[in-house]
């Protein structure tokens, strides 16, 4: 809902900063990208640029990118992808990136950086912002104008709107704010960027990335996230993800849910977590703490399954059953698999 | 083997319990009277720091924090010293200033170098501004490596290796001192400090600077135009069962 109010002001705000600024006003948006193909939210922050009007690039690295570059060329609204084909990239190490990101925002006379607001995103853009001497606005979720832009603070309890005053505009994009751009349609040209190859004093080690044949928590349509209700793993995995496969669903959880070990950090939404906009989210034994919403408040329609009817999760939630969630899950899962 | 000389950066904001409220003049959030605590990240560092003397006994020469704000964040200074740290530094600014990241770092970088620290622990974020860019900034500044969202630290001779929580699982870094690493949640559990540890605190020395003893000025690169409360969502519409909230979801056209 907040992102459909958000999106129709911008629509408006868009139109009159195009006007006047077209001629200046040149992006650079930052690609990651995993096992050649471009991560969804990446596309989302290219959404975001052509918001803000003026010329598009796209900038890319790691190893094999030249090939990647060319279907990087065919996103909506990239003029011109610029790439850097070295495996030292690969890991996304902040210590070389973020002076080969300054090197090419120098080179081009960048006046915007954009970057999904995501973990590799949250770890570069800050540094090499301090080595441009600009501030960063984090997360944003609209643009008002070529220098200002709206921002959730203490947890999403406030929305910020914030001007500011630096020349180079170093912006990450929260990655539900935008519909992500299309794939296929542009016709960008290709271009090698400038490589400084600046050594990182931190070697990449190794990643324990956890593996499900779910969709993937941050681009899912439908979530089901289980909460303390839940009372153990054993239950989490009987309950919450059988409900999820039956739903075609991501599966998430709460934070009390993390900590207790019933499902893995990654899984977990919230202020410290994932934040999420999905088409249905149903929250099953969770509370509804103001951290959990702030990372799923904006989904468009909320279920919640709890047995305390006065739990906060029924104030924002679209459809609330309060039950035992033992009983009606698996009744629910059922009924939506007939 | 280097002996360490840690730094812990604390911020004093409201209280993670309390709700925030807009003001009414819509510019910022209503402060006055409120509580204001240590942010959970920056008791997270701190933790960990003492948590690293406790391990390395004789290695660690000193565990400084350091906060920047108005004159009340050295409440927030005794409770780091009463968790365990040495001594503090207050970097005092007026009531009416504000300090973005980038100013925090530039002072943090100016500690750092006069204090000969080789380890800085930051939060990974601070839960007023949300803004996450500090502990990364001070990293840039300073040219050292930096290790953000943490959830475990090991440090072993020079050598530092970090566990840190990226989307969809951890990653492993190794690097060597010195090193800026910012803390993630799950990093450790801050002790409560004790009644006699909150008293032995209040004697633990506490040094204030200005910005002026650094050479820094405040600069403010960022005008908050307006803040609202957000979106209120229409909710509360409770069903009796199971399949009155399957017929409801499909009438909402998500089934």
């Amino acid at each position: 809902m907040f992102k459909r109010t958000c999106l129709a002001g911008l629509r408006q705000s868009q139109r009159l900063s195009t006007l006047r600024h077209s001629n200046a006003l040149s992006t650079l948006a930052i690609i990651e990208h995993q096992n050649g193909t471009v991560q969804p939210a990446t596309l989302t922050a290219i959404t975001a640029a052509t918001k803000l009007g003026g010329s598009i690039h796209a900038l890319l690295a790691g190893s094999g990118t030249k090939e990647l570059a060319d279907k990087v060329a065919k996103i909506a609204g990239v003029e011109k992808v610029l790439f850097v084909d070295n495996a030292a990239y690969d890991r996304g190490l902040p210590e070389s990136w973020a002076p080969m990101l300054v090197e090419n925002v120098r080179k081009g006379g960048y006046t915007h950086v954009l970057c999904a607001h995501s973990a590799f995103g949250k770890n570069m853009l800050p540094r090499a912002a301090a080595l441009l001497d600009v501030m960063q606005v984090s997360d944003i979720v609209g643009i008002e104008g070529e220098d200002t832009f709206t921002r959730p603070i203490y947890a999403g309890n406030a929305i910020a709107t914030i001007q500011t005053s630096d020349k180079i505009k170093l912006v990450t994009v929260r990655g539900t704010a935008y519909d992500p751009a299309e794939t296929e349609g542009g016709s960008g040209t290709v271009e090698a960027a400038s490589d400084p190859e600046a050594a990182s004093s931190t070697t990449w080690k190794s990643e324990a990335l956890s593996k499900s044949e779910r969709p993937e928590l941050s681009g899912a349509a439908r979530i089901v996230s289980g909460g303390r209700g839940v009372k153990d793993k054993e239950n989490f995995d009987k309950l919450i993800i059988p409900l999820a496969d039956a739903l075609g669903a991501a599966v998430g959880a709460s934070r009390a849910a993390v900590d207790s070990g019933y499902a893995d950090n990654s899984l977990q939404v919230g202020q410290t977590g994932k934040v999420v906009a999905p088409e249905l989210y149903i929250a099953v034994g969770i509370s509804g703490a103001i951290q959990h919403l702030a990372g799923m408040k904006d989904s468009k329609v909320i279920g919640a399954i709890n047995k305390d009817g006065d739990a906060p999760i029924f104030q924002i939630a679209d459809v609330g059953l309060v039950a035992d969630l033992f009983n009606a899950v698996p009744e629910l899962t059922k009924k939506v698999q007939a | 083997m280097s002996k360490l000389r840690i730094l812990c950066a604390t911020k004093r904001v409201l209280d993670y319990a309390l709700k925030p409220r807009v003001n009414k003049a819509n510019t910022g959030i209503d402060l006055t009277g409120q509580k204001q605590s240590m942010n959970p990240f920056c008791e997270i560092g701190i933790e960990e720091a003492i948590r690293i003397r406790e391990k390395h006994k004789d290695r660690v020469e000193d565990v400084l924090a350091v906060s920047a704000g108005p004159p009340k964040s050295q409440d927030t200074l005794r409770t780091a010293m009463a968790m365990g740290a040495d001594r503090g530094t207050l970097v005092e600014i007026s009531e009416n200033d504000t300090l973005e990241p980038l100013t925090v770092a530039k002072i943090l970088k100016a500690v750092a170098e006069g204090e000969k620290s080789n380890i800085i622990f930051l939060g990974k974020q601070s839960i007023d501004d949300d803004c996450n860019q500090t502990g990364q900034m001070l990293a840039g500044l300073l040219g050292w490596s930096q290790a953000t969202c943490a959830s475990e630290v090991k440090i072993d001779g020079d050598k530092v290796t970090v566990t840190r929580e990226v989307d969809g699982g951890t990653e492993v870094l190794e690097t060597e001192l010195p090193i800026v690493i910012t803390t993630d949640l799950r990093l450790n559990q801050p002790r409560f400090a004790s009644l006699p540890n909150i008293m032995k605190a209040k004697k633990k020395p506490l040094e204030k600077k200005k910005l002026a003893d650094f050479g820094i000025e405040i600069s403010q690169r960022f005008k908050t135009l307006k803040v609202v409360e957000p979106p209120v969502r229409k909710g509360g519409d409770k069903v009796e069962n199971v399949d009155a909230m399957v017929a409801k979801l499909k009438e909402l056209k998500v089934l």
